[in-house]
């Protein structure tokens, strides 16, 4: 093709090629990484990628706090939908210490990690309409982020980072006013997301800047370890709820989108049909939410009532020894893996029996499938090299941790 | 295609590569191999029609500063697809001379986890295109995630370490 | 109908003419039309994006226009971590800008590191450059971060305008080892 031959006549024209520094602070590029470009005019040959510019050393953190002290930092990972990373880490503790939860519970998280999955996707296709110019369908899908933050709230108490769910479950039911909420966005957010949807995905322009915008090969992209959207949109339909379904996923009926090209256009439109089967995913949920208890019958794990603490002795000694860590961890190594919004998050967590793990290393898929970025980019334009960074959706709590 | 078959193939195919093997506690077959013969074990582990481990889903560093001889620990994650078999395969390496052969020519995703691997723990990957620090400041001394160094910044002026419970045994196990 | 866009400041007024003291106007016209340089590094700035969106609108603050050059920006808003390794960035992006400058340090990991006492964090960013006022919070509410914006804001209109110029100041650049 003729963007081959371009680049191979540039092997002479060393000294002629302009260096570019897309540094770590720049408003296209969300999140701090730094690419050191070199262009030839507006064609870049080769890009040299920095990161770790907000490293924050989690898994040496992971090190020195109890289980379930470690929520709140996962929830630091993939922040725009820290609800899958927090339900992640408990599947993986309880993978570990043998919980089994109890089927409410279950449908609960599924509720919530969806609602998460959607979070996520909307903030990241809004941001591939920002970087193409359509600044107003980030506007508009913020207010329904708004709305599944207020669910949040009322189910954990945050907006963000939320630190959702306990080992062994949820720290409560769903409130009246949860379920209020959640029809209210059940009936109202598929008519405002098709709006989003019709201002971009048949619209010249959108398709002319995102169809051919950063393409990779299946074979390349499985060697480089992509998972999640970006796998899809390559043609491979690999999702971890349904490789290994976990938390009930089985009993759900859903469809996995794929691409063809694995560009920018098809990451969008995988994304956009991934919130509509997320959606499809909490209606089911929410409709057959079964009775039952919100979480495990585990006293050494699960914090007990507060009436009980007061009163009885054996509540007593569970509260203060599930407070300072000491909970019955085995020995032993799990690796559990969730299908976050961006791919495969994998937690391979080793314990040697005490109150802290003694390894534990998480499996970020933004820090994995970011690799392959200066191979996506060479030889296209700076413009579209923005953009093949914004539909890759790379959050930088994930990409250094 | 259980542990089994997994095991019977690799000792008809490549006999004697592994050293021991085991279950893990989460159900997985993991395989131990010298540091010599690890990249030959997972080339085949990739390119056999049968085993087919054709994804490399993770890699990571683990260091067990009271094994002599055997201190840091690298550990690989595969994925067969289509069987829906995972393996670990697993490796010892002194701390006096930590070298193992790279695997980013079999998995182009072993670039960046290698990398990482260095940077926390100081394994070094012979024949890696590009082995420097991906997350720390490039100019670091240490490897951070050993065990004997702790967590926090030692030359911190703001927090006194005794009202936060640390006297200076970071890093050790409290039972 | 009257509406009050801004509160007058104290003065003397006429048919036709307001005389009041030059800081006090020029303070008022800085407050309401700082041009903030979002320096967003991690869940903070979701929060900040959320701020900036329809819901909570940064927008009526005077704040419409994001600059992300650092000459022509007014406040700087940290939010989020800062890593040691992005430490010399910031306090190069501090330096670009011109005078007057204001930091607003939004979070707990721009305040004093958050939860992440590490190695590899730095603890507060008042160790690299001047702050003026901290926003606490993990990630802080857009409530929160407005208030923090209002206090700014009532700092820049408060502000004398030699301040830029006095030993106070010149002493205060030079702690932190800036020329």
């Amino acid at each position: 093709m003729e963007i081959q031959s371009y680049i191979t006549s540039l092997d002479s024209l060393d000294g002629e090629l302009a260096t570019l520094n897309l540094g770590p602070t720049h408003p296209a590029t969300h999140g701090i990484f730094q690419n050191v470009l070199k262009m030839n005019g507006e064609r870049i040959v080769s890009a040299e990628p920095t990161i770790g510019y907000i490293h924050r050393a989690f898994e040496k953190l992971a090190e020195h706090r109890p289980y379930n002290q470690i929520t709140p930092i996962t929830d630091r990972l993939n922040y725009c939908s820290s609800p899958i990373n927090n339900i992640g880490w408990h599947m993986t503790v309880e993978k570990l210490a043998g919980i089994e939860v109890p089927k409410r519970a279950q449908y609960m998280r599924v509720i919530i990690m969806e609602l998460a999955r959607i979070a996520d996707h909307l903030i990241c296709n809004s941001v591939i309409g920002v970087d193409t110019g359509a600044l107003t369908g980030f506007t508009y899908m913020f207010q329904e982020r708004e709305r599944i933050y207020e669910m949040y709230e009322e189910v954990c108490g945050t907006r963000l980072t939320t630190n959702i769910g306990r080992i062994g479950g949820m720290e409560r039911d769903f409130t009246p006013a949860f379920h209020h909420k959640l029809r209210d966005f059940l009936k109202t957010f598929p008519n405002r997301f098709e709006e989003f949807n019709s201002m971009l995905e048949r619209n010249r322009i959108f398709m002319d800047r995102t169809i051919g915008a950063g393409p990779i090969s299946a074979e390349r992209a499985l060697s480089y370890g992509f998972t999640g959207p970006n796998l899809r949109a390559c043609g491979v339909d690999y999702d971890v709820r349904v490789m290994e379904p976990y938390s009930s996923y089985e009993d759900f009926d859903f469809i996995i989108p794929v691409g063809v090209q694995g560009d920018t256009y098809d990451r969008f439109m995988v994304r956009q049909e991934e919130v509509r089967q997320s959606l499809r995913i909490v209606q089911q949920a929410y409709e057959n939410l079964p009775e039952g208890p919100y979480h495990a019958d585990v006293p050494d794990y699960y914090l007990p009532d507060k009436p009980d603490v007061y009163t009885k002795m054996e509540a007593l000694i569970y509260h203060f020894k599930v407070v300072m860590g000491e909970v019955p961890i085995p020995q032993g190594e799990v690796y559990h893996a969730v299908e976050g919004a961006n791919g495969e998050l994998g937690f391979y967590l080793i314990s040697d029996g005490g109150r802290q793990p003694y390894r534990l290393h998480f499996r970020r898929p933004c820090f994995i499938y970011y690799q392959a970025y200066p191979e996506m980019i060479r030889g296209s334009m700076l413009s579209d090299a923005i953009l093949t960074m914004s539909s890759l959706n790379v959050i930088a709590g994930e990409l250094d941790a | 295609m259980n542990p089994e078959h997994i095991l019977a193939r690799i000792e008809e195919r490549n006999p004697g590569v592994l050293e021991s093997h085991h279950i893990a506690y989460d159900g997985m077959l993991t395989l131990i191999t010298p540091r010599q013969r690890a990249w030959e074990l997972l080339k085949f582990l990739r390119d056999d029609e049968v085993l087919n481990f054709h994804f490399l889903t993770t890699l990571c560093g683990i260091h067990y500063p009271d094994d002599q001889g055997r201190e840091l620990c690298v550990m690989y994650q595969l994925h067969n697809w289509p069987k829906k078999v995972r393996l670990r395969v697993k490796t010892f390496l002194p701390i006096e001379e930590p070298h193992i052969a790279t695997v980013t020519d079999l998995w182009a995703t072993a670039n960046w986890m290698e990398r990482e691997t260095y940077d926390f723990f100081g394994v070094v990957f012979d024949g890696h295109p590009n082995l420097k620090r991906i997350l720390n400041v490039e100019d670091l001394e240490v490897f951070p995630l050993r065990k004997e160094y702790r967590l926090e910044d030692g030359t911190r002026t703001d927090k006194d370490d005794r009202f936060f419970g640390r006297t200076g045994n970071e890093g050790r196990r409290f039972d | 109908m009257n509406h009050t866009i801004a509160e007058m400041p104290e003065g003397f007024g006429g048919e036709g003419f307001f005389a009041t003291s030059l800081s006090k106007a020029i303070g008022l016209a800085r407050a309401n039309s700082l041009w903030p340089l979002p320096f967003a590094t991690s869940c903070c700035g979701i929060e900040f994006m959320a701020t900036m969106g329809s819901n909570y609108d940064l927008a009526r603050f005077g704040m419409e226009r994001m600059s992300f050059s650092p000459r022509q920006a007014d406040l700087l808003m940290v939010m989020g971590t800062i890593a040691k390794k992005m430490a010399p960035v910031l306090k190069q992006v501090y330096t670009q800008m011109a005078e007057p400058k204001w930091v607003i340090a939004v979070g707990a990991c721009a305040s004093s590191g958050g939860i992440f006492d590490t190695y590899s964090v730095l603890q507060g960013i008042d160790k690299v450059i001047p702050v003026d006022v901290y926003v606490p919070g993990c990630p802080p509410r857009p409530e929160q971060i407005i208030d923090g914006i209002l206090k700014i804001q009532e700092l820049v209109k408060h502000e004398p305008l030699r301040r830029r110029y006095s030993p106070e100041y010149q002493h205060l650049l030079e702690k932190y080892q800036i020329a």
